[in-house]
């Protein structure tokens, strides 16, 4: 590939492209066509909010974590109990809280942790989130613990759109508007001066440091906004299932967002799309079938991805796009 | 409780930890390479060693050695074919790979024996208890800390003492310099990568009176074994053991003065280390 | 004209064939929620052959209608998974009935869409007791921690005449359920609880010897433990032999989850003198469990057993029958609870019924001490203490009030 068309093409990475309107379409579309699968739809249209959020750290500032699930543990928390305790049970306000408690726990946990980096980093994170899971076990008279709480209900969203327990119609509505909102904000944010500055950092730290970049600062910033997403997510799944217990803090959760956006493809935004949509429609048709011997087919899945596909699903494709442009 | 008895306690979980870790700790530091699966071929050969103490009447201690020379040739199998690809690759895609590759070793272990936990059945020799003059102590613990003690002095032995051990220390110093002086960086890669992962078999036998043998072990247990290896720093065989002593014993003491706040210690003294010192006990400053 | 008589039998008897062959083509739908992967597979393992267990010794139990069984992996114990499977087993496959549910997560989660939806749903192991209270579609044939934890705290007071005890629970809603009803009935009963010993996580197995030489350094007469079954189960025992606290004095007593049957012969001779309460074990002495026992034996085996999750599978079973052949083969949430309440079975456990105020069951609760018998370790019966109810719902006991 030549020099001239990279250039171009980085240059005009942050226009719109016609294509970029399909998912939301087709998205649109499972809403009219799969009337019965939209407690599934929801799951994944949630996935895709919080592999985008992890994105923001991985995919542009390069940090890796292992412990995202504690944000979206504190979104999901926090919305449950204001509902549960506090009888704060409207959506949209539910929403901000946790947006606003994901991120300052983001924000302070970065400026900790972010000094570190590599395998230390991430066992920082992962020993952050699995000590917010035991606190969470701790209180458990607060939180229900492993049992959960049960029977959380929320206004309905904008006062008129009551949660569907059955078919979740406007849960799925509701994420799929939410997604969108932060997609739009997330879009703006890595194509912005902020944006290159993280790809920058993450490409080359020493220049970085050498251009006299406040590093740890815009480290930090992107952590605790991809905290506050990562919350929003939370938030939303708590909304949408009615549903919340220990699992949303728990290492599957945050291993499975890791392996879906690498899955897709990390750095690209619409990796969390694609890894998101193929992760968990080959695991729930494979469960559906072979309930005892799925993980086997997801496991292959998996290890030939990471042999024969650099940079996930996404990166595959680009690099057959490449080789049959290039002919 | 007195303190003689809380110390064997602990150092007899952290034997098991050690044991199983070491080998995750030197392939990481030597290889730089993020395996994930190093608990899945600890559970293979655990499996390994129960079947054939059942179906072929094996005793332990020959059982453990099938266990070990079974999972090394595994191994250095799956290095040669598959590992060896993904070193240029992004730490990111050798995660990918290695959980999926626990994915098909769960999944198969489950097919082929069975969602059952195993048990060992120790040598007459081993249950019961021991007098040691000032107490009496559960022998199975005594001998978990001598097998780790003894473990240890051979690792280090070897490291210190052999050719291979000063190869090795040097890859995982700088590993082109190594190079550059005719080390053959690739079959060392391949016998410390089998090396590591036949100990982890060993550890899974032997642990399993205390960390129990199941298919879901390798996921459950992945977290301490990453721990144990941070703490102990990368590629530091003496790192390792200290780090797999010192979280036993904490984590013992802690359960008996504070139950109610169980593992969370653990984790906050991990952070806290961690950040006071992040290239672990002995490993280097980055 | 009328018909000739001969015509008018043979229309007769077509139009009943027509009916029958209508009847008998009917299909009930069974949706099944059990971890067939995770932690929980053993478990759901169990369960799904005691079902394939009452179908095969039953064959005619649900004649003329044919049952399909939809089988979903609840994986994880997270609830969400259980949820999503509960919510396309209505809306895509339109089962009839739900059922499974090991965790309690599980079916706490999918309670409101039972309600919602108007599902009936009955619970094959899910033990926490105000699960019955989530929803009026909602019925049990297994157990609450009520059953056993305070038939326990009685009987250790009564038969077994200790004075002081110290409890050790997994720290999650089943051991805290199970310790508050032991205390409830022993301190009911005249007994005294020395220290409550929080111990770990359901998760990973933990070392027990630092909790037990806690408990040992109280000297307590009794030591009651509750761990979640399986792993956890063995793992106690070895520590109570490893710490010689039945020399010390201290008998171990627990809930039947401690010697689960699947588990109790690889725990050795240390479990020698466990005394347990619980409503199953696999040495009952019943016409109904021994034929179990030994057709199981011939499917699966003879290593395996029944255990008691595997007998809930089988009482589901049979209660679901009950409801398919009461109702004709068409189910109707209400018709079905309707059903259910007050229904009695002779199950392998013994005698079992649905308490019609809650929906939940009533059963014998056997006291039994582990002895060496012919090689192996054997559950002796020492009690029996007949028609047992959930007794946190009985006293409206925290939670349960609801």
């Amino acid at each position: 590939m030549s020099t001239p068309s990279a250039a171009l093409e980085y240059a005009t990475r942050h226009r719109l492209r016609g294509w970029e309107a399909l998912p939301w379409v087709a998205a649109l579309g499972a809403f009219f066509l799969f009337p019965n699968y939209l407690a599934f739809g929801t799951q994944v249209l949630v996935m895709i909010l919080f592999a985008l959020s992890l994105d923001l750290v991985l995919g542009y500032a390069g940090i890796v974590t292992l412990g995202h699930a504690a944000f979206f543990g504190a979104g999901a928390y926090t919305v449950g109990m204001l509902a549960a305790h506090a009888g704060w049970s409207e959506p949209i306000s539910g929403l901000a809280a946790a947006a606003l408690v994901a991120g300052l726990a983001g924000w302070l946990s970065g400026w900790v942790l972010l000094r570190t980096h590599g395998l230390t980093l991430l066992m920082l994170t992962l020993c952050t989130m699995a000590l917010l899971e035991q606190a969470a076990n701790m209180f458990s008279s607060f939180t229900g613990g492993f049992d959960g709480m049960p029977g959380l209900a929320f206004k309905p969203i904008l006062g008129l759109y009551e949660f569907d327990v059955l078919f979740f119609r406007s849960q799925y509505l509701y994420a799929l508007a939410v997604l969108f909102l932060a997609f739009i904000a997330l879009r703006v944010l890595v194509h912005s001066s902020f944006g290159r500055s993280l790809t920058g950092i993450r490409e080359n730290l020493l220049r970085m440091h050498a251009v006299g970049a406040p590093v740890r600062a815009r480290q930090v910033t992107a952590y605790a906004l991809s905290a506050a997403l990562a919350g929003i997510a939370g938030a939303v799944f708590v909304q949408a299932t009615g549903y919340l217990n220990l699992a949303v803090l728990g290492l599957e959760r945050a291993a499975g967002v890791l392996i879906i956006l690498i899955l897709g493809g990390y750095g690209r935004l619409y990796g969390a799309f694609v890894g998101a949509l193929a992760y968990l429609l080959l695991e729930h048709t494979l469960s559906k079938a072979y309930p005892t011997a799925w993980q086997l087919g997801i496991g292959l899945t998996l290890v030939l991805v990471a042999l024969y596909a650099r940079n996930g699903i996404l990166g595959l494709a680009e690099a057959l796009w490449r080789r049959w442009s290039a002919r | 409780m007195d303190l003689a008895s809380i110390l064997l306690g602990g150092l007899a979980a952290g034997m098991v930890l050690f044991v199983v870790s070491v080998g995750l700790s030197v392939t990481m530091g030597l290889m730089g390479f993020v395996n994930l699966a190093h608990g899945g071929f600890a559970m293979l050969g655990g499996y390994a060693i129960v079947l054939a103490m059942r179906h072929w009447g094996l005793p332990f201690f020959p059982a453990l050695a099938l266990g070990f020379v079974a999972v090394a040739l595994l191994a250095a199998l799956l290095e040669r074919t598959l590992y060896a690809r993904l070193y240029r690759a992004s730490e990111l895609d050798q995660v990918l790979f290695t959980i999926g590759l626990i994915f098909v070793m769960i999944a198969g272990i489950t097919l082929a024996v069975g969602p059952e936990t195993q048990t060992v059945q120790l040598p007459a020799w081993l249950r019961g208890q021991t007098d040691l003059g000032l107490l009496k102590y559960r022998t199975y613990s005594l001998a978990l800390i001598a097998f780790g003690t003894l473990l240890m002095a051979a690792l280090w032995l070897g490291f210190e003492r052999t050719r291979i051990g000063a190869q090795i220390r040097a890859a995982v110093d700088n590993r082109r310099m190594a190079e550059s002086l005719g080390v053959d960086v690739g079959r060392l890669f391949t016998l410390t990568f089998a090396l590591g992962s036949g100990l982890a078999a060993v550890g899974a036998g032997l642990g399993a009176e205390i960390l129990g043998l199941d298919p879901q072990y390798p996921l459950r247990y992945l977290a301490y074994f990453l721990i144990v290896v941070a703490v102990g720093g990368l590629g530091r065989v003496s790192g390792v053991f200290f780090a797999a002593l010192a979280i036993g014993v904490l984590d013992f003491v802690l359960k008996i003065h504070f139950p109610k706040g169980g593992t969370m210690f653990i984790y906050a003294l991990t952070i806290a280390f961690l950040l006071a010192r992040p290239q672990g006990l002995f490993g280097k400053r980055a | 004209m009328t018909l000739s008589k001969s015509w008018t039998r043979r229309l007769a008897a077509a139009a009943l064939a027509a009916f029958a062959a209508g009847a008998a083509a009917q299909t009930v739908k069974i949706g099944v929620v059990l971890p067939f992967t995770g932690v929980g597979a053993e478990f759901g393992q169990q369960v799904d052959r005691g079902m394939q267990m009452y179908m095969k010794l039953n064959p005619g139990a649900f004649a003329p209608y044919k049952v399909e069984l939809i089988r979903r992996d609840s994986k994880n114990p997270s609830g969400a998974e259980a949820k999503t499977a509960v919510q396309e087993l209505i809306a895509q496959n339109d089962v009839d009935i739900l059922t499974g549910f090991i965790y309690s997560p599980d079916a706490i989660a999918s309670a409101p869409l039972v309600t919602a939806a108007k599902k009936p749903m009955v619970i094959m192991n899910a033990g926490t007791a105000w699960i019955t209270n989530l929803s009026p579609m909602i019925s049990r044939v297994s157990f609450s921690m009520w059953h056993s934890g305070f038939a326990m705290g009685e009987a250790a007071a009564k038969t077994l005449k200790a004075k002081t005890a110290v409890v050790g629970y997994t720290d999650y809603p089943p051991g805290k359920d199970s310790l508050a009803a032991f205390k409830a009935g022993f301190e009911a009963a005249g007994g005294r609880v020395m220290d409550e010993i929080p111990m770990g996580g359901p998760g990973q197995v933990p070392d027990f010897t630092p909790f037990f030489q806690r408990a040992k350094d109280k000297r307590p007469d009794l030591f009651y433990v509750f761990v979640p079954a399986g792993d956890h189960a063995v793992a106690v025992v070895k520590t109570y032999g490893a710490l010689g606290m039945r020399e010390a004095g201290i008998k171990l007593v627990g809930p039947g989850d401690i010697t689960q049957d699947i588990k109790l012969q690889s725990m050795g001779a240390n479990a020698v003198g466990l005394i347990t309460v619980h409503h199953y074990n696999a040495d009952l002495d019943n016409a109904a469990n021994r034929r179990l026992v030994a057709a199981w034996k011939q499917e699966y085996g003879a290593g395996a057993t029944p255990d008691f999750m595997g007998v809930q599978g089988y009482d589901g079973m049979a209660a679901i029958a009950h409801v398919v052949r009461t109702l004709n083969g068409r189910i109707d949430a209400e018709g079905a609870m309707k059903a259910l309440k007050g229904w009695k079975y002779d199950s392998p456990r013994g005698p079992i019924m649905i308490d019609p105020a809650t929906r939940d069951i009533v059963m014998n609760e056997y006291l039994s001490e582990l002895v060496q018998k012919d090689g192996r370790l054997y559950q002796k019966n020492i009690g029996v203490i007949e028609a047992v109810k959930d007794m946190c719902k009985e006293l409206k006991a925290g939670k349960c009030a609801q």
